[in-house]
């Protein structure tokens, strides 16, 4: 059992300001997605969910207090999912470049 | 000493019902049942490799139609690769191991183990019988658009046998890699693990990152069939060399779940039979985790003949070449171990040497396959097929069977007999040499993978290997016979028949229902093999004790 | 007290050893659970490079009311999950009770608008194997279309049995099978129904908010 002190108030007040951030990000999302950014929209996107996750891993999920191997291995699940979408990308982007075909 | 043992009850004959061994939480015992299901996978593809090798005795197809060729090798490969080669060393020897090596009374989830099995028991039976009653032929790569959308056989039902069984081997990578983490005994810091349990710590990182990744491409091969999905079908407008990242992404991988352990297996044996600490100890450990992480990024050197980009490839060859240095760490680091070393040859260091002399050929084949421009040249040739079997079963099987021999008496309580297991030993090893061989050259001369018919020149490169692999099929049935017979008639093997250092050697063999009475207090540094092997001759368990 | 050592399996030294091991473990599955939904993302993302513009168009066909309404659906019960593992740490019993069925009930109102998205779609002939949609470029749409009904569907498949592990927590709740002292199984259903709605926090702008400009 975790052994630390666990402040109830504190606790509960760090969920509902969560919960309030989350709500005013999607917010924000959703309204970024109808102002032409151009490129940016996509960024401003994933930025965004990024931001949203973090909260949630950090706050509703205890990562934050929690031990530092399962930020660890979190991070190494991110990370191999980075590589399994580097590699294709590197591939597609770069198909064809010479005008040659297969080249 | 002898009679107190006996009265001593252990894992084996602490309860008889078959439900004690059905639902048991024991990893010993779950490790008995992978051991058995395992062996049982093993024949089954053997008995496929011999159909396929008998029909290549000749040019002409004289044995079975296409078809039937087709599903002989597909069955074959899926067979081998996900119902054996996987779980082989990790499901059993890690299984029975990994507590025992770091001092732990069971792996941290029990029943997340039984569950394992029973998964890959179901996985398996819905794979094998789908692939005999309808039968599969498109190889066990299952390439798109092939399979999603063209084949007429079974694809859907061992595709759902093969999702089924990466749960298994996910569940016992996550068990390991909690276990490693959390349940080493006190004073066992990680640079005093066997290097047994760094190698399992690599491979079950591969088996966590990689496995989910096989899962979701099979699922999606089985939606575009079943529901026309058409994610991988150019007709519908999708890439069918995304499905080959996706597939060797865990592919390739995969082939790390199967020689890291084996690698671990080959740490071990050395030092106890070279009766030497083992040399470069950080080098070994830490080329276990680089190999894990850099096999991750190579897996394109699969693709070098698609629409692959340039780029890509060339990344991709780089990398590949890379992989080559943390395993020649390993192999300059064995031979250093046995360098003035005392060496004595019993089966498992004959079975080890194999081990390295296979895997070196294999290895430097593969630097072959990853140069750019020899690739196209020998790209899906028998010269692949050589390859990475000498690889899997040169590399992996040898070392499992290294693994085997070393831990049977720990395992059963009993000495296998040395006589029969060093000729077993050697005639495998000339029976893979005859059999593996003469298909580089066959490959280097052009002869296609997965062809049923073929040109006459190239019936001496098949005659040699379907003689070898009659050989090494009797080679492999000969332990089958000898371990059996040990099982009965074997001598009474003590707790520490080879010297051997390592806390699994510490306790009764076969070890009691909990491991260890007390929790034991490591103070000392792994390979101790001088000492250990002095304190051997009068008694084993000897500084643990005064702890 | 006894109550209490007979949840430490024999294989532990003590009770934090056990937390400490069922967390970890549930956060290594959770990283097998990215590279999972990776593999599938991984293809979205190849397909939306290669087609931007018909991905864009496509994902107009996606009703973006109430794809932002089951955002704030799944949020909140984020919210009420995080509630009932903090009373479970209490041990609050008719709280948690409480929070875990209101959990369930705003999982299953995320569920119910899902469906009736699907059925929607259906009728639209925007369903993979029932794809009678005809506007420009239709096969490439297809292709969007048969990427979010594998993500989506898959997410949905992970939110029911998320469900139903919750009923196990509910049936466990009112047995009185939890204290302040162990209540590992509602802190693992936890991480895991965030894990769910983290999910979904990426999905909800790769398939509904794509250039909803112009």
């Amino acid at each position: 059992m975790p052994k630390h002190s666990y402040n109830p108030q504190a606790a509960v007040r760090a969920y509902l300001t969560v919960f309030s951030c989350l709500m005013g990000f999607t917010a924000l999302t959703v309204a970024a997605a109808f102002v032409d950014l151009g490129p940016m929209n996509n960024v401003v996107a994933m930025a965004i969910a990024v931001t949203k996750a973090v909260l949630v891993a950090m706050i509703f999920m205890h990562l934050r207090g929690g031990s530092p191997l399962n930020v660890l291995w979190i991070s190494s699940g991110i990370f191999g999912f980075m590589i399994m979408l580097a590699f294709p990308l590197l591939d597609l982007l770069s198909r064809n470049i010479l005008g040659i075909p297969g080249k | 000493m002898q009679t107190s043992e006996r009265k001593k009850p252990n894992y084996l004959n602490a309860e008889h019902t078959v439900a004690s061994w059905l639902l048991t939480v024991d990893h010993k015992r779950i490790a008995i049942l992978y051991l058995v299901s395992i062996t049982l996978m093993f024949f089954i593809g053997g008995l496929m490799a011999g159909a396929i090798r008998t029909e290549l005795l000749t040019p002409a197809g004289d044995l079975m139609s296409s078809d039937t060729y087709d599903k002989a090798f597909t069955l074959h490969g899926i067979v081998m690769v996900f119902f054996f080669l996987i779980p082989s060393i990790p499901a059993t020897l890690g299984n029975f191991l990994v507590p025992l090596m770091i001092g732990a009374k069971d792996l941290a989830f029990p029943r997340l183990n039984l569950l394992s099995w029973y998964v890959y028991i179901v996985g398996a039976t819905i794979g094998i019988v789908a692939t005999v009653t309808g039968g599969l032929d498109t190889g066990w790569t299952l390439y798109t658009p092939y399979s999603t959308a063209y084949a007429t056989t079974n694809v859907v039902l061992p595709a759902i046998g093969i999702f089924i069984t990466g749960f298994s081997s996910i569940l016992t990578g996550l068990n390991f890699i909690v276990t490693i983490h959390k349940m080493r005994a006190p004073g066992l810091t990680w640079f005093r693990l066997p290097l047994f349990i760094w190698a399992h710590y690599a491979t079950s990182i591969v088996m966590v990152l990689a496995t989910p990744v096989i899962a979701i491409t099979v699922l999606m091969v089985v939606l575009d069939r079943g529901f026309g999905l058409g994610i991988f079908d150019p007709k519908a407008g999708g890439d069918p060399v995304l499905f080959q990242h996706l597939f060797w992404f865990y592919s390739h991988p995969a082939v790390y779940i199967m020689i890291l352990p084996a690698m671990g297996v080959i740490s071990e044996v050395i030092p106890c039979f070279s009766k030497k600490r083992i040399f470069g100890y950080n080098f070994i450990a830490a080329s276990s985790l680089s190999i894990a992480v850099i096999g991750f990024f190579v897996w394109g050197h699969h693709l070098f003949t698609t629409p692959q980009s340039m780029y890509a490839a060339m990344a991709f060859s780089i990398i590949s070449f890379a992989v080559a240095v943390p395993s020649a760490v390993k192999t300059f680091n064995w031979a250093a171990t046995m360098y003035k070393g005392s060496i004595t040859f019993e089966a498992p260091m004959i079975y080890a040497f194999g081990f390295m002399g296979l895997f070196l050929v294999g290895g430097l084949t593969g630097l072959f396959l990853g140069a750019l421009g020899l690739d196209l040249h020998v790209h899906d040739t028998y010269f692949v097929v050589a390859h990475f079997h000498y690889i899997m079963v040169g590399g992996a099987i040898m070392a499992y069977m290294a693994g085997l021999h070393f831990w049977w008496p720990k395992i059963t309580g009993k000495m296998y007999p040395e006589g029969p297991a060093k000729a077993a030993a050697l005639i495998i090893f000339v029976g893979f040499n005859l059999t593996f061989f003469p298909q580089f050259l066959a490959g280097y001369a052009g002869m296609p993978r997965r062809y049923h018919y073929y040109p006459p020149e190239f019936q001496i490169f098949n005659v040699l290997s379907t003689a070898g692999a009659s050989i090494l099929g009797f080679g492999y049935l000969l332990p089958l016979c000898y371990l059996l017979w040990s099982l009965r008639h074997g001598r009474e093997a003590g707790p520490n028949p080879w010297g051997a250092t390592g806390l699994e050697w510490m306790i009764d063999s076969p070890p009691p229902p909990h491991n260890f009475d007390t929790t034991p207090v490591v103070n000392w540094e792994p390979y101790d093999y001088p000492a250990a092997h002095r304190d051997a001759a009068k008694d084993a368990v000897p500084e643990a004790a005064s702890v | 007290m006894s109550e209490i050592a007979s949840r430490l399996q024999h294989h532990f030294a003590d009770e934090e050893q056990q937390y400490d091991a069922a967390t970890f473990g549930m956060w290594v599955f959770l990283v097998t659970e990215i590279m999972f939904f990776g593999g599938l993302l991984m293809t979205y993302v190849v397909y939306r490079t290669t087609f931007p513009q018909v991905f864009a168009e496509a994902s107009h066909h996606l009703n973006i009311y109430l794809g932002t309404f089951n955002t704030i659906v799944l949020i909140g019960s984020s919210l009420t999950m995080a509630m009932a593992v903090h009373s479970a740490r209490l041990n609050h019993r008719n709280a948690l009770a409480g929070y875990l069925v209101l959990t369930m009930i705003l999982g299953s109102v995320f569920l119910g608008v899902k469906s009736y998205e699907y059925a929607h779609k259906w009728h639209e002939g925007l369903f993979p194997g029932n794809f009678f949609y005809d506007g420009p470029d239709a096969v490439h749409q297809r292709l969007f279309f048969s990427v979010y009904f594998a993500l989506t569907g898959l997410h949905a498949a992970h939110m029911i049995i998320g469900i139903g592990i919750m009923a196990v927590m509910l049936r466990m709740t009112l047995k009185n099978s939890f204290d302040e002292n162990w209540y590992t199984p509602v802190e693992l259903t936890g991480l895991y129904w965030h894990f769910v709605d983290l999910v979904w926090i990426f999905l909800f702008p790769l398939l509904y908010l794509i250039e909803r400009h112009g």
